[in-house]
């Protein structure tokens, strides 16, 4: 396609489209030790969390439910991101994305690694809830520590 | 359409277009680099320089408080006032037999119908334990939430008319839900979530019939195809200024003054009472009985202002012409892959709601205001209808008198495009 607008080129790169389209880390673990769900009343975007955290550690990590292509592709290289992670690396990195999404942190001083293509989504205000649904949900997954 | 209102239904020509454009000055602007195509006006019109300068002159000559004071700005108020609400009555055919209230819009209205028959006064409520009220299931939350909590307060049951695989309504349904029991019934003109337009003629009539007190949601009818009051077996009928043509914040409940009597009031205060000692009052008269308080007086003369405006241009006219956009709009998209018209024989109708395989509305909004066009996305406040049809959130387009065909085809260019770079 020739002549991108900036929203295709700044939100929908390949990198997002191709988690969209092919979700990593997609379903439900069968004995979570964590989990919580994430709900967009507005738009209907609906993700799960669960987890299984040990020592310290996001030993494994599925999601599940529906979304936008920028709420799919966010969880989903959330999920590859934080899989084998520590708990306290995987809150940081929620903080620098959120951070690079609010507009506290510019997008090369925080790595993301390849979260960084969703950097974008801090010029259209009304998506951010899109791309922070599922870490809501991780985050509040986290804190359900049973 | 009542006899009142003579009914040309030839649809705008592009030349009468262009002219009426030129009255909304917001219309002209460019977003994202592109002419906006403003295509959300089933959440909120525009509105017209003969509607924001009969506002501005009420401000700037006529101002004061109403029903108060003897100076010649109080009456000068009151009478703009009483004359927007004559107008207003005019222009939904409301009789001898009617009387209109000034509210906030239709939410407030609706709200101040449920609430007034679910709660005692110095009479009883209106509604009582195991009554039932039957309410549609195409209803905007604003329809069927108050009814809920009504039917809470007051032990009633709550019983929903459901429509068909295709999101239709059908008489006979009703038939079977009506008992000795339903105390009202409340549908909407029109479906905002999906562009549907129920029979709500016959609807109405059955249930009056039935002995129920009757409601119609005509919020989304009412800029196009308003609800001709003196030939429908109606009770209340809410609509807002902001659907119209006419300033946010504003709308008007009408109905059978019998009926609206029966309303205990939702805000006591003043201008609504006859008589206050220290421990007693009685409540003034209707219209002001429902209308506590210092209410929005240049909303009023702007509704007003709009209706005027609408019957200056020919409410068929419009009607006929948002109906050749949304017909062309649902064709259109009818033809690209993997995407469903909901309510595709929706009959005359301004909205038109889709769904595409595998892509989120969200996606197609973005993408298409990347192209100056504005279209809602999400559940329009219709939860339970949406996951009735097993739908998800939708994307919708719904067009006004100012609409162009040109702005449907880029309307049916941009979903093309986004769905290129979405699937």
């Amino acid at each position: 396609m020739t002549d991108n607008t900036a929203a295709e080129l700044d939100l929908y790169q390949d990198v997002v489209m191709d988690h969209k389209r092919s979700p990593r880390h997609f379903g439900t673990l069968p004995a979570p030790t964590h989990q919580a769900r994430g709900q967009n009343p507005s738009c209907g975007d609906d993700l799960q969390v669960t987890l299984n955290v040990a020592r310290g550690q996001v030993q494994d990590i599925r999601f599940s439910g529906q979304g936008c292509a920028i709420c799919i592709a966010s969880a989903s290289m959330m999920a590859e991101a934080v899989h084998g992670c520590d708990v306290a690396d995987a809150q940081q990195l929620q903080r620098c994305f959120r951070a690079v999404l609010t507009g506290e942190l510019e997008p090369e001083a925080a790595h993301l690694g390849k979260l960084v293509s969703l950097a974008g989504v801090r010029r259209y205000p009304g998506r951010i809830k899109c791309a922070l649904l599922g870490w809501h949900a991780l985050m509040h997954a986290l804190g359900n520590a049973p | 359409m009542g006899d009142r209102h003579a009914v040309d239904h030839a649809a705008l020509g592009d030349a009468d277009v262009e002219s009426l454009r030129a009255l909304f000055p917001v219309l002209a602007q460019t977003v994202n680099g592109a002419p906006l195509a403003y295509l959300d006006n089933a959440a909120t019109t525009q509105t017209p320089l003969p509607v924001q300068d009969a506002m501005r002159r009420f401000e700037q000559h006529d101002r004061a408080n109403i029903h108060r004071g003897a100076h010649t700005l109080s009456q000068r108020a009151t009478e703009a006032f009483e004359h927007a609400r004559s107008t207003l009555k005019r222009f939904v055919d409301a009789g001898a037999a009617h009387e209109l209230v000034f509210t906030s819009g239709t939410t407030e209205a609706l709200n101040l119908v449920a609430h007034g028959l679910s709660t005692s006064g110095a009479a009883p409520a209106v509604i009582q334990p195991d009554d039932e009220i039957v309410v549609s299931a195409l209803e905007h939350h604003a329809n069927l939430v108050p009814w809920q909590q009504a039917a809470r307060r007051c032990a009633a049951r709550l019983r929903i008319l459901r429509p068909d695989a295709q999101g239709r309504l059908h008489v006979a349904d009703l038939a079977r839900l009506l008992t000795p029991r339903t105390r009202v019934f409340a549908v909407t003109a029109c479906a905002n979530a999906t562009g549907e337009r129920p029979p709500y003629e016959a609807l109405l009539a059955l249930a009056a019939d039935a002995g129920a007190l009757t409601v119609l949601d005509a919020a989304q009818a009412v800029g196009h195809a308003v609800p001709d009051l003196s030939a429908l077996a109606c009770d209340f009928m809410a609509f807002s200024g902001h659907k119209m043509y006419g300033p946010m914040g504003t709308g008007a409940l009408v109905g059978r003054r019998v009926a609206l009597e029966r309303l205990e009031p939702l805000r006591y205060g003043g201008d609504m009472v006859a008589w206050v000692s220290a421990t007693e009052t009685t409540f003034a008269e209707l219209p002001m009985r429902l209308e506590g308080g210092t209410p929005n007086v240049a909303g009023a003369v702007g509704q007003a202002a709009a209706a005027t405006f609408i019957d200056g241009i020919g409410r068929g006219r419009i009607e006929a012409h948002a109906s050749a956009l949304r017909e062309h709009a649902a064709t259109g998209l009818s033809e690209l892959p993997g995407l469903t018209v909901l309510a595709a024989d929706a009959g005359p109708s301004a909205i038109v709601s889709f769904v595409a395989d595998g892509v989120h509305p969200h996606d197609i909004g973005t993408l298409l205001d990347e192209q100056g066009i504005a279209v809602r996305t999400g559940h329009h406040c219709a939860q339970p209808l949406l996951e009735h049809l097993r739908l998800g959130p939708t994307t919708r387009a719904s067009f006004a008198l100012y609409n162009t065909h040109a702005e449907v085809e880029r309307l049916l260019a941009g979903v093309a495009r986004a769905l290129k770079v979405l699937r």
